[in-house]
Formats: structure tokens, C-alpha cells, sequence
């Protein structure tokens, strides 16, 4: 994190209380939010409370490069029997990703939700949304095992919320998020339950407190029940092959600002929390973790690598395939996350970085084109390049990020995963991952294909250009993954830093 | 068998969380389905204050060792125990486990009660909290998706 030890950017008496400030801005605007008088004012809210996020969230990350570890302890309590929250390199990361991508999809909300949702709701959906970031910022800054859980389901239960507000475009959407709501309840009460194993092991709910005692405690039943308790409830979380049932119906009838928002974060959440009992909770040592991880966990990532993207191929409706195509990259997260390594964790962090990007351009794309054109179905988006050019470009630039063009942020990503396997010897993850590029290549060239080169059906409904507050952010989020595809110096930084300090040495 | 007599609230546990989660995954009325996962996190709460208790221990409110109540419990207490640690020796459960259950079943009340909000609308939009009828309307939608341009 050294890029950021000169960065000072608020008061130290702010800087101070910056960690809690940090998770509190949004939650307090998700009040406001809900007794917003008019939409507009609502939209101010969130624009405001997750600009301030981002600002502290670099006041924080400023404080961690300067100490490596920040502790914030919460009501006075010292730890380990009061909450604390506990920031270190890849929970400063973390932070910045979530807060940056949530004040992007707020600024996106302005004219986005127009088109999809009852003017008359904008204000308690920007409270949902709010309440969601203010959750995942809080799940990736917490240093407490069971508060990690209370952050989980306050985002999850915005996040139903919001899936169901999808209904006013398509009712699939309510369907959809009943079958989120009951599997993202089953994968967090598997969380708790796991927490409970360790709890009655350790006796602690400190993480760090944890590690040091699981350290002298060595293996025992109950810890590895544990553990394999949470690693299945956050894998249901975090979409990982075969727990992703959830996640195609989500993404493709929310309102797109969800969609934006989920694929840049829910399931990267869920993976720092995995990473973060994997490599930092459980020590190093434990056969079991080490196994589980190697034997359970890598090939079900790459299974879902390869077979996600063979069905985002045969799918006719074009963010079904872009759903597919998440489940198929959180694969490729966690193969990075499988070599165990401060490299294969470095290139699955900076995977995550170039993914949200990619993702954000991607769905805000289409969500730009849904104001004007009602299209579901690939087909319905034939050349619509020649009417709307700025969006289409833009989601060109995401597509050619996913699909792993040079000079994006997607081939880098690819690049240090390959190199991160490998530098491990694991030549069959390199296959894994070749050919799940290749099969990436074909979706995408069939949605470039149809956007670009096709002519428009005759007589079809005309797409036009969106409006500046959308096109905006979207651009923000495509020029990134160029900008990060040229100079890569800071995703790279934070990705090592982050690494290290699960692993205690960077590349 | 012996496990049923020594460990008979963990027993208990692991059948209310099977019974739980067969009802939510067999179940294709969505209502049901809510009743199973409200058992299914219930079953949590059992594990969690099964962890929590102390052979002996009473619960976890502080008792002054002259009031009748802490002897009244002594009375109750094995009396060598008593004989050695006095009232004031009593041995309490431990707390912390029931603040994180009751952390829990209030995230579980309001993922009900947004689980139930749901199957409001899905009824209102479909008229059914049958799974297979909705699937049924939802394949309809997607054709419709796929004839009309």
C-alpha cells in the first residue's frame, strides 16, 4: 500500500473516527434516504453519503499504509471481548472497491431508475441500496466473526429488496428474489452455524483472537466442521459452482442499477470473507483447510469456469449471459484464491478489481440502452451500435476487458493469474484457464456481433442515446478498465499489498 | 444411544436444521418454504444456547448472596459445591451465546418478514404461491420475451 502513504486527505481527528464513518455515512442516508421528500432529494442522499464513504474509505486506506494494521474499537470495548473493526492492507482494498463502486452506482441511479421503477418508490429504494453498501463496507472492515454476519444480512436483506423492485420491468423478478431471499438466508445461517463451531472451540469471536488460539489448538472436528460450514454458506454468498442457482434469475430481472451492484460486490464480499477465514483465521498449518481447499474448492472453481461459460454461450437473453458469464469469472477468482499463494492471491484481488469494472460497464450499458429500448434477448440489441454509439461503446470496452483484450484491464488480470499458476507448477489450471478464455471469446464476440456489425430489424423500436448522468458513470467504469489496462501501478500496489497481508509476503 | 442421552440437545439440533432444510428445498408452496427456513435458523438458536450452558450454571443474571432468590438456588445447587464456593460461588451460564441468538432471530424476523413481503407481491403478480404454476407463468413470460421483438 505504499502508493497511499502520502495520501492525507481528511483532518486527523477525522481520520480517526474514519472507519466507523466510513460504514455509518450510508446507513444514516439510508434513513434519510426513506424520509426523503421527493426522488431527487433522495438521489442527493446517496450521491452524497457514498461520495463521503469513498473519501473516508481513503482516509483509511491512508492510515493503513502509514501503520499496516488499523484497529478501531467500537463503544469503548476493548478487544477481544468488544467489537473492533480491524482493517488491514485487503480490508483497506476491499473498502475502497466497495465504496468507490457504490458511489458510481449511485451517481448512476439519477436517471436510471427513471425508466425501471415507480418514480413515487425512488426514495426507499435508495434507502435499500444504501443500507446494502453500508453493509458490505461494514462486512469487509469488521474484525469480529459474528458482526461479520450482522454486516452479511443487513446488505442481503437491502439486496432483496431491491431484486424484487425489478418487478415493475419484468415480474420474474419477485420469483427471483424469493429464491435469493431463501438461498442467501440458508448460506448465512450455514455461516453462523460455523461461527458457533468455532466459537465453542476457541471460545472467542475476535478473528485475530481466533487465529492465535486456533494456532495452538490445532485440528479437531469441531474445526473443521467449522470451517466447512462457513466455506459452503459464504460459497452459496458468493455464487461459487454449484451454489450459484441463485444468481442468473437475480442478475437478469433486477433493475440494472442492482445488477451493476451485485456483480461489482455481493459476490466479492463473500469471497474476501472466505479468503479471509481461509488464510487469515485458520492457520496456515491445518492439513484440513489446506486440503479442502486444494481438493474441494479448486476444481469445483474450475468446473464452474468451464461450464458457466459453455451456458452463457447457448444464452438467448443477453444478461443471462452476462449472469453466466459472472459465475464463470468467480471461478476464475477462485482458482487465483486456490493456489494459496500471495501470488494467486494477489492476481485474484486484482481479478476482482478488473471483473467489477468490467462488470459495472457492462450492465450499466445495457441498463443505459433499457431507457429507450425494451430488449431482453440479444437479438433485440442488433445494431443498435449505429443508435446509441456511446453506450454501445462503452459496453464494448467492458466486453473487450471480459473477454481479455490487451491494453484492458481484463488481459492483465488473466496475465498474473497464469503467471500466479504458473509460478505454483499448476499447469492445469493455466489449461482451465485458456480455455475458459476461449470460450469467453465466443459469447463475447456473439454480443459484439449482434451490437455491432448486425443491421437493425426493420421497424423495431429505435434505441436512443442516454442522457449524460448516465453515460457518465458509465464511462467512468470503461475508461477505468483502459486506464488500468495501460498503467496498472495502483490496482497492482493494493492487490499486493492485500496479499501480503494475508501471507505476510508480497510477489 | 448414549449419544442421545448425553447430547441430547445437539441431537436435537441437527434434526430441527434437517427438518428445516428438507422443507425448504421439497416444499414447492412458497409460504412452506418460509415456515422451514424459519425452523431451519430456530435450529441455530438451539445450538448457540447449547454452547453457551455451564453444567450447573444458572442463568446469567447476577445474584446478590443474601437474597432469598441466591438461596433458594444454593438450595437447588450440589451442597458440596455451596460448601465450598458459598452464594456467591454460583456458577452462571454463559451469556454471551443468547446476545448473539438474539442478534440472530432479529435478522431472522426481518428476513421473514421481507420472505413474506415477497410472497405477498408474487401472489399478487401471479396468483399463485405454488412454485411449479409460477415456473409455469415464467415460462410463458420468457416465450413471450422470445416471440415478441
Amino acid at each position: 500500500m505504499t502508493v497511499f502513504e502520502n495520501l492525507y486527505v481528511a483532518a486527523p481527528a477525522l481520520t480517526a473516527q474514519a472507519p466507523i464513518l466510513v460504514v455509518l455515512a450510508p446507513l444514516v442516508g439510508a434513513c434519510a434516504a426513506a424520509l426523503a421528500p421527493g426522488a431527487r432529494t433522495g438521489w442527493v442522499i446517496s450521491v452524497v453519503t457514498t461520495l463521503f464513504a469513498v473519501w473516508m474509505a481513503m482516509a483509511v486506506a491512508g492510515e493503513v499504509a502509514r501503520h499496516g494494521v488499523v484497529q478501531y474499537v467500537i463503544g469503548g470495548f476493548a478487544p477481544p471481548l468488544g467489537i473492533a473493526f480491524r482493517i488491514d492492507a485487503l480490508g483497506a482494498g476491499m473498502g475502497l472497491l466497495v465504496s468507490t463502486m457504490g458511489f458510481l452506482g449511485a451517481l448512476y441511479s439519477g436517471h436510471a431508475l427513471v425508466s425501471e421503477i415507480d418514480t413515487q418508490k425512488h426514495t426507499l429504494f435508495q434507502a435499500g441500496y444504501l443500507l446494502c453498501v453500508a453493509g458490505f463496507l461494514g462486512l469487509v472492515f469488521t474484525g469480529d466473526a459474528f458482526n461479520a454476519f450482522v454486516f452479511l444480512e443487513v446488505s442481503s436483506i437491502g439486496t432483496y429488496a431491491l431484486v424484487a423492485a425489478g418487478e415493475a420491468r419484468d415480474r420474474r423478478a419477485l420469483p427471483a428474489a424469493f429464491t435469493y431471499l431463501i438461498f442467501g438466508t440458508v448460506g448465512a445461517t450455514f455461516y453462523v452455524i460455523g461461527v458457533g463451531f468455532l466459537y465453542g472451540a476457541t471460545g472467542t469471536l475476535n478473528m485475530a483472537d481466533m487465529a492465535a488460539r486456533l494456532g495452538t489448538l490445532g485440528d479437531s472436528s469441531a474445526v473443521q466442521a467449522g470451517f466447512a460450514f462457513i466455506v459452503v454458506g459464504l460459497g452459496l454468498k458468493a455464487a461459487m459452482f454449484p451454489l450459484h442457482g441463485w444468481l442468473p434469475g437475480t442478475y437478469s430481472t433486477a433493475p440494472s442499477l442492482v445488477s451493476v451492484f451485485l456483480a461489482a460486490v455481493a459476490t466479492k464480499a463473500a469471497i474476501y470473507l472466505m479468503a479471509r477465514f481461509a488464510f487469515d483465521v485458520f492457520p496456515q498449518t491445518t492439513t484440513f483447510g489446506g486440503l479442502f481447499i486444494k481438493d474441494v474448492l479448486a476444481p469445483l472453481a474450475a468446473a464452474g469456469a468451464i461450464i458457466c461459460s459453455l451456458q452463457a454461450i447457448f444464452e438467448t437473453e443477453i444478461r443471462r449471459m452476462l449472469a453466466f458469464s459472472s459465475i464463470a469469472q468467480v471461478g476464475f477468482i477462485l482458482l487465483g484464491f486456490s493456489l494459496a499463494s500471495a501470488a494467486g492471491m494477489s492476481a485474484a484481488l486484482f481479478y476482482m478489481f478488473a471483473h467489477a469494472l468490467m462488470k459495472t460497464a457492462l450492465f450499466m450499458a445495457l441498463g443505459a440502452l433499457a431507457i429507450s429500448l425494451r430488449a431482453r434477448r440479444l437479438d433485440d440489441l442488433a445494431g443498435v451500435a449505429r443508435e446509441a454509439p456511446w453506450s454501445v461503446a462503452a459496453f464494448g470496452v467492458g466486453a473487450a476487458s471480459l473477454a481479455g483484450v490487451p491494453l484492458t484491464m481484463g488481459f492483465l488480470a488473466k496475465w498474473r493469474l497464469i503467471d500466479a499458476a504458473l509460478g505454483a507448477g499448476a499447469i492445469w489450471i493455466v489449461a482451465t484457464l485458456a480455455i475458459g478464455s476461449l470460450l469467453t471469446l465466443v459469447y463475447v464476440g456473439r454480443m459484439l456481433e449482434a451490437m455491432f456489425f448486425r443491421a437493425p430489424p426493420a421497424g423495431a423500436a429505435r434505441a436512443k442515446e442516454a442522457p449524460v448522468g448516465v453515460l457518465a458513470p458509465l464511462w467512468i467504469a470503461a475508461g477505468l478498465s483502459i486506464w488500468f489496462g495501460i498503467d496498472a501501478s495502483l490496482p497492482e500496489a493494493i492487490a499486493d499489498a492485500g496479499a501480503a497481508a494475508l501471507f505476510g509476503a508480497a510477489r | 444411544m448414549s449419544l442421545l442421552g448425553t447430547h441430547f440437545n445437539y441431537v436435537a439440533v441437527v434434526v430441527l436444521m434437517m427438518i428445516g432444510l428438507f422443507i425448504v428445498f421439497s416444499s414447492r408452496n412458497l409460504i412452506k418454504r418460509m415456515i422451514g427456513l424459519a425452523i431451519f435458523q430456530t435450529s441455530t438458536g438451539l445450538f448457540y444456547i447449547s454452547l453457551g450452558k455451564v453444567a450447573g450454571g444458572t442463568a446469567a443474571i447476577r445474584l446478590d448472596g443474601t437474597s432469598p432468590e441466591a438461596r433458594a438456588l444454593a438450595a437447588t445447587l450440589d451442597p458440596a459445591y455451596v460448601a465450598q464456593h458459598g452464594v456467591e460461588g454460583v456458577v452462571y451460564s454463559n451469556p454471551l451465546p443468547h446476545v448473539l441468538i438474539l442478534t440472530a432471530i432479529v435478522v431472522g424476523v426481518a428476513t421473514l418478514a421481507v420472505g413474506l413481503a415477497i410472497a405477498v407481491r408474487i401472489r399478487e403478480a401471479y396468483g399463485t404461491i405454488e412454485a411449479d404454476e409460477i415456473n409455469a407463468v415464467a415460462r410463458v413470460d420468457a416465450a413471450g420475451a422470445e416471440a415478441a421483438p
